[in-house]
């Protein structure tokens, strides 16, 4: 995982703390084990410890978290000394592990002799405890224990802590409990990397983790290692009430529309495998009919077309390609033995950009035929219209025509929620034509839907200015000239639209430019946070002072609350690479989200999708 | 000053000395009488425990009960307190400076130093009915890992022992063997962890194991060999050293036998030849034995021809064992005895050459600025290392401060001379010497030699001392001074001593909160919680309330407070600490202590976060009380979200119609108008679809209305669709694109044409020509194409795939933005033909 230390605050370091706890974890189970993991948790873990390093431990096998009975063999040659559960403090889960228990007792099975653990991610939690005491099945577990990985690192300046609905437990549900864990989160980032003396934000859910990192602070705390100076200078807490346009806006970039068509899903997509080529080697990543591909930078060539405009992947594409083709040429010259020898060192490097050029070509085609498509090209017209003001009071021809042909609801929905965040708000007669229209093509039980949508605001009646317009001019949100190209600014990620979470960042960042902001700051909804923390003595180091001074990069956690899209991200490591920053981003989300999966995460489906 | 400081040593054997230093004159001077009361003293310089000796007549001054005064060792009153439980047989320290009375019923009693009760254990039924005649306490010394153990002796002779106090399991030993008479003496011995005991009853010895059925009778001892003939002696007392190694005893004809405490081996019988008994006998480390006869403290070393010597006592005297030293306590002063330790002899020892005694005499030379200090410095110039070290050493062995420092200055002397000496040494010791001198101070008087500190005790035993005296700010200075870190960098002192404060009735609960709070600050060591819980122990309540206060970690004051009760304030704590999970803790804990869901959904109503959690909760637990709650609130929209739910869940098994109705009325009350039209027209909707499956025969509910309308479509039931478009007031537009859609799927391409005729369509032609491509009939779009309007013929020309006619178009039209997607898009022969028209619209620019 080396990659992850290839920035200038080293991430591995989140994956070694959070491995070496997991590891004391494991070893207080002696002897074979099998992990149960509740299924989502095991695909962001398998960012903390990979299998090779499990099975190391003894664990022999795992299993997804399932109801009814465990799905291990009765077989009592392969009987498993431990039988660990890996989940979420969430209560359906509880439920599914005392089916579990109960499964291996009522029958005699071979795994009755087992020893049973819970391991909770990250906080154990009384409620959880509480229904497994109900069901009887408390008493069975020799450890129950709480790993408390809060936050996953994902990347050399990506940190996610995979939390689904955390959006929706806040403002549905009203239930806080992410901000906790988001706090934990940052406490943790700082005992690895020191106090952060600079901390903004904007929005309630900013205040609120701002608040709980003041509390938490005051607790002790066992260091985990010795820090001599802050590595990070600036945290900016973003909630995502503040900027609802950015999540709904197509991504326009090679990583956001992967992400936007095929889903990403902690850095791993699966796609149609026919386009691939079929030989042997490339087989065993076909899973379950599916073509897996691991999208990190680890992969040069992906990490070089993440970020861009995908109108500006193709020229990329190609130059790489003729690139290889004239490293692989070189092998034709006459050569001495020793320049022979540097060739066949390169050589399996130059093959894997051969192969990864290969795959990127073939998913940049896929996308094409989806990115030429006249619906795609009308839809990116509205959206764009929509940011740029025009018409947004009106009822939109497109959405009716969307309504009319039935596409998916959550792309409906999509476009009447941005048209809501850009206009501010709907006026009434509109609001209530589009919900009757929804009610009408897509059947009734989408009401509670609705209501959800307009209880986390992302649909609304309009009232008094038009916030986002006035926004949209002073932040200038739309910049109609835009060079996919060659960018010369954030819009590029969505072609005309900066993402407003970002401009933030990047007048955040500025001397001077949170309290700049001010005005700007006051038309977005929630509180301001403005702050500074005290450095305990022992991280105040000659070097710290140095690093005010100006010269050195600053280094800035941009933590979004409640999700962000894997354009939000590529805008931020543009304003990292551009040369007269000064600024490197790390980026820290509760979930990478696309206006998909951030609409359908609101969404409550009271009729199963047919 | 060599002379002076070897005066008070008294050869006694080759190269072996013992000495005998003041180290405190008595404080209680005429307060107690050594010939009436019996001194409990407790090891390590310990305090003592004085109580009137009952059997000695003496003057009574105070009423009947006994009175237990308890003194540190320079004689200073901690503590005097009034004995009101059973007759006392016997007192004795435990290691932890906890004093023990063991009780005639049995009962061991336990109090601090300062005479606060702590607990009781018994030493078993059979002792109780028995009741218990003689008793001993013993300790064995490692460390922090010491233990305490009790043994007594019943009416009936037998002997039950407690190996640890504080896990208090009796064990019964084996019979005493002979004719049934009180034992003349017994010790108790423990070796290798192992617990033996030694009787000596009438002439026989006899060694009893617990592990053992029956007593082991011993080898008599060997003093035959002493001329004695063959009468038989009796042991009178039996003196075990510290470590348990050696053992001594007085015989009835005034011998003192020697030996190894498995008896095995004899090192020395000797005769005192004195008309009594000595009533004391000690060991002195593990070399020599002292007791008392006439007026003289003799010291018997162990082995063969050593000198034996006297020192004169003209009162009466009390002997403290120590694991290297004897303290003898009288009314007047506390005096050690010990032996001159090896390194302070090569020192100081008149005739030494030892590197170290060369440095000394350097040191002082030099301080006398005498050129002399060059020849001894020269002398140990080959052996400076070991001379350093040596004058360290000796200064750790001094009472005297004005000696120590000598030694040290030594040592720094020589150190001058020495490149490489590692200053480790020399540090600590300078370090432990300001420690030691502080906690011997009389006003402290724990007389503890470097000996017993470095090899025995331990410097957070030590400190754990300090805390028992309540001395916590020199503990923490100590603490501090030997920079101790990790779990004994004081913290925990500081914590002692809060643990003290809250027992302090007399002082208001808020001084004391305040006071703990002013003192401990944020310390990490320490924990709020920890203090308030022994605050709660000692049944002041509102003080760990207070106490909680200060808490910073919710997750260790929320678990508190609802112990003691705090439901409110608990549930405060956890909504602030922004850990859900805490509020959870905290509204279980209330659901199952509240009367009924009732008045916990009116507790919470306060506490919205609290509200919002324990609704979420009933949402997967109790759908009841989450209707009840919606009720109590008069919350509509959640009660009209609560029906739709159910008309949906397969489980209900209401009518659908009658619960849509419900919810209609929610939305009414809810003053949410589109709604309740939205569930009007839904059910109005369901029974349309209910006369249709009729009518049909197929499936129709369960169908939204735009789908409704779409099957009647596409079955040919126009004039339903019709009925039910105007019904429901579907807008134009759709339901244009649902006929032309449902047409084009029919391949009903000649209705399509006549629809178009029908009137202007508000959707206008684009639709049309849109469905005849998707389903693959280009010759149809055709017929539309004329009448799509102008400034979509580019976009339609293309999608034709009609590429030249698109870009002429676009050209008439400089559409350059169309024209470069065309040119991308076509084949190669039309595309050469786009570049012309492209470079002209550029010229024009």
């Amino acid at each position: 995982m080396s990659y992850l230390s290839r920035g200038k605050i080293n991430i591995q370091e989140v994956q070694e703390n959070s491995w070496k706890e997991l590891l004391q974890l494991l070893e207080k189970c002696v002897g074979t084990k099998a992990i149960v993991w509740d299924e989502p948790l095991a695909d962001a873990i398998g960012s903390i410890a990979m299998f090779s390093l499990l099975r190391d431990q003894d664990v022999v096998k795992m299993f997804p978290l399932r109801r009814g009975r465990l799905p291990i063999g009765q077989n009592p040659l392969t009987v498993y000394k431990n039988i660990i559960f890996i989940t979420r403090p969430q209560v359906n889960l509880m439920d599914m592990i005392a089916d579990n228990i109960h499964g291996e007792e009522r029958t005699s099975g071979p795994h009755k002799m087992s020893t049973f653990h819970l391991f909770f991610v990250p906080n154990r939690s009384l409620l959880c405890e509480q229904i497994l005491k109900n069901r009887g099945v408390y008493g069975n577990f020799t450890f129950i224990e709480e790993f408390a990985c809060t936050i996953f690192p994902f990347d050399y300046d990506l940190l996610s802590m995979e939390l689904d609905s955390a959006f929706k437990e806040l403002h549905l549900e009203s239930d806080p409990s992410y901000m906790y864990q988001a706090a934990q989160a940052i406490m943790m980032l700082q005992d690895l990397y020191g106090v952060i003396p600079r901390v903004s934000g904007k929005g309630l859910a900013a205040k609120h983790v701002w608040d709980l990192l003041k509390r938490l602070s005051l607790e002790p705390r066992t260091p985990k290692k010795h820090i001599t100076h802050s590595q990070i200078d600036h945290l900016l807490l973003l909630d995502r009430s503040i900027d609802l346009v950015s999540p709904l806006v197509t991504q326009l970039t090679y990583e956001g529309l992967i992400d936007e068509l095929f889903q990403i899903n902690r850095c791993t997509v699966h796609l149609p495998p026919e386009k691939f080529s079929h030989s042997n080697e490339d087989q065993k990543d076909v899973i379950a009919g599916k073509k897996q591909i691991i999208l990190n930078s680890a992969d040069d060539i992906f990490a070089e077309l993440r970020d861009k405009n995908f109108n500006a992947v193709g020229s990329t594409l190609n130059r790489r390609a003729k690139l290889i083709s004239s490293q692989l040429d070189e092998r034709h010259g006459d050569r001495t033995v020793q320049e022979m020898k540097q060739f066949v060192d390169r050589l399996p490097k130059m093959l894997a950009s051969k192969k990864s050029l290969a795959i990127h070509t073939t998913v940049a085609e896929l996308i094409k035929e989806t990115a030429d498509s006249s619906e795609f090209l009308d839809s990116l017209m509205v959206e764009q219209d929509m940011v740029l003001g025009v018409d947004t009071d009106k009822i939109n021809p497109r959405i009716e025509e969307c309504i009319a042909k039935k596409v998916p609801l959550v792309k409906v929905l999509r476009l009447i929620c941005l048209q809501s965040a850009t206009n501010s708000g709907l006026k009434p007669k509109i609001l209530d034509f589009y919900k009757r229209e929804i009610i009408q093509t897509y059947g009734f039980e989408h009401i509670i839907s609705l209501t959800n949508l307009e209880k986390c605001g992302l649909l609304k009646v309009q009232s008094g200015q038009r916030q986002f317009m006035v926004v949209r001019k002073t932040l200038r949100l739309t910049i109609e000239d835009c060079d996919e190209i060659n960018p010369t600014d954030i819009n590029y990620v969505h072609s005309i639209y900066a993402p407003l979470s970002v401009r933030l960042a990047q007048h955040a960042t500025k001397p001077n430019g949170w309290a700049n902001l001010q005005d700007s700051l006051q038309l977005l909804p929630g509180p301001v946070v403005d702050h500074h923390q005290n450095i305990p003595p022992s991280q105040l180091s000659q070097r710290n002072n140095i690093t005010s001074q100006n010269d050195a990069p600053k280094v800035v956690l941009v933590f979004f609350l409640g999700g962000c899209t894997y354009a939000e991200i590529s805008a931020l490591r543009f304003l990292s690479q551009q040369e007269e920053s000064n600024v490197e981003f790390i980026i820290a989300t509760t979930k990478i989200i696309n206006g998909n999966s951030f609409i359908k995460s609101l969404m409550e489906p009271l009729v199963p999708e047919s | 000053m060599t002379a002076l400081l070897t005066a008070d040593w008294c050869q006694y054997g080759k190269d072996s000395y013992m000495r005998k230093t003041e180290v405190y004159s008595m404080d209680w001077l005429n307060e107690v009488d050594l010939d009436t009361s019996i001194l409990t003293p407790a090891p390590f310089g310990g305090p003592i425990a004085v109580r009137r000796d009952r059997s000695k007549l003496a003057e009574v001054k105070f009423s009947g009960k006994p009175i237990v005064t308890v003194y540190t060792a320079s004689g200073r009153k901690l503590e005097t307190f009034l004995w009101n439980n059973g007759n006392i047989v016997e007192t004795g320290w435990s290691c932890s400076d906890e004093l023990l009375f063991i009780q005639e019923d049995g009962c061991v009693l336990t109090y601090d130093m300062f005479g606060n009760y702590q607990h009781t254990f018994s030493m078993g039924q059979e002792a109780q009915e028995l009741s218990v005649i003689e008793g001993k306490i013993f300790s064995t010394f490692y460390g922090s890992d010491s233990i305490t153990g009790v043994a007594v002796l019943t009416k009936a002779y037998r002997i039950f022992i407690v190996s640890n106090v504080k896990e208090p399991k009796v064990r019964r030993l084996p019979v005493i063997p002979g004719p049934n008479v009180r034992p003349n003496a017994w010790a108790v011995i423990c070796k290798d962890r192992q617990i033996l005991v030694l009787v000596a009853r009438g002439q026989e010895l006899y060694l009893l194991n617990p592990s053992e059925p029956q007593a082991i009778q011993q080898k008599y001892l060997n003093i035959d060999s002493m001329n004695i003939g063959t009468m038989r002696i009796s042991v009178l007392n039996i003196a075990v050293s510290q470590d348990y190694s050696c053992v001594a005893m007085q015989t009835d004809m005034g011998q003192i036998w020697i030996g190894s405490s498995d008896l095995d081996k004899n090192y020395r019988i000797y005769d005192t030849r004195a008309s009594h008994p000595s009533k004391q006998l000690v060991w002195c480390g593990t070399f020599a034995v002292l007791g008392v006869w006439d007026s003289k403290v003799t010291v018997i070393g162990k082995l063969d021809h050593s000198l034996n010597l006297n020192f004169p006592y003209d009162w009466p005297v009390h002997l403290v064992q120590e694991v290297d030293c004897v303290r003898v306590v009288s009314t007047f002063s506390t005096d050690i005895i010990q032996q001159v330790p090896l390194v302070v002899q090569e020192i100081f020892r008149v005739d030494s050459t030892s590197p170290g005694s060369n440095l000394f005499e350097a040191s002082k030379q030099f301080q006398k600025q005498s050129h002399r200090a060059d020849d001894y410095i020269q002398q140990v110039k080959p052996d400076l290392q070991l001379a350093i070290t040596q004058c360290i050493q000796a200064a750790g062995h001094e009472f005297n401060p004005v000696h120590q420092k000598m030694l040290i200055t030594a040592a720094s002397f020589g150190k001058v001379f020495s490149a490489d000496y590692n200053p480790e040494k020399y540090v600590e010791m300078c370090r432990i010497l300001r420690v030691l001198n502080a906690v011997r101070d009389p006003k402290i008087g724990i007389p503890l030699t470097y000996t017993q500190l470095k090899e025995y005790l331990t410097v957070p035993t030590l400190l754990d001392k300090l805390i028992a005296r309540r001395q916590y700010y020199l503990a923490i200075q100590a603490a501090k001074y030997l920079r101790l870190s990790g779990k004994e960098d004081g913290s925990h002192i500081l914590a002692h001593w809060a643990f003290y404060k809250v027992k302090q009735t007399s002082v208001d609960r808020d001084t004391i909160a305040e006071e703990i709070a002013s003192k401990l600050g944020n310390n990490p060591g320490v924990s709020y919680t920890e203090i308030a819980k022994k605050a709660a122990d000692y049944g002041r309540t509102q003080l760990a309330i207070k106490l909680l206060d200060y808490e910073p970690r919710a997750s260790l004051q929320v678990p508190l407070l609802l112990r003691l009760g705090q439901d409110r304030t608990a549930l405060q704590k956890a909504i602030s600490s922004g850990n859900t999970d805490l509020v959870y803790t905290v509204l279980l804990h209330l659901r199952d202590n509240m009367s009924s869901l009732r008045e916990l959904q009116m507790e919470i109503r306060k506490f919205p976060l609290a509200q919002a959690l324990y609704l979420k909760y009933c949402k997967e637990h109790n759908k009841d009380a989450l209707r009840d709650i919606y009720l109590q609130e008069d919350d509509h929209l959640e009660q009209a979200a609560c029906y739709i739910r159910d008309v949906y869940n397969p489980k209900n098994d209401l009518a659908k119609q009658v619960v849509l109705v419900s919810a209609q009325e929610a939305y009414k009350r809810g003053k949410n108008d589109l709604n309740a039209a939205l569930c009007d027209e839904q059910l109005r909707l369901l029974n349309h679809q209910k006369s249709l499956e009729e009518n049909f025969k197929r499936g129709f509910v369960n169908l939204s209305l735009h789908d409704t309308i779409k099957t009647l479509l596409e079955i040919g039931e126009v004039k339903l669709a019709d009925k039910l478009r105007s019904e429901y007031k579907v807008p134009d537009k759709r339901y244009w694109w649902l006929r032309i859609m449902t047409l084009a799927a029919n391949d009903q391409w000649r209705d399509l044409e006549n629809f178009s005729k029908s009137k202007k369509p508000p959707i206008g032609f684009e639709p049309f020509v849109d469905v005849c491509l998707e389903r693959g009939k280009p010759e149809e779009a055709q017929k539309y194409f004329s009448r799509i309007k102008e400034e979509n013929k580019v976009k339609y020309y293309i999608k034709l795939g009609m590429h030249e006619e698109a870009a002429k178009l676009a050209f008439a039209q400089r559409d350059r933005e169309s024209l470069r997607f065309i040119q991308a898009k076509a084949d190669k022969s039309v595309a050469v033909k786009i570049a012309p028209l492209l470079a002209a619209l550029e010229e024009k620019k």
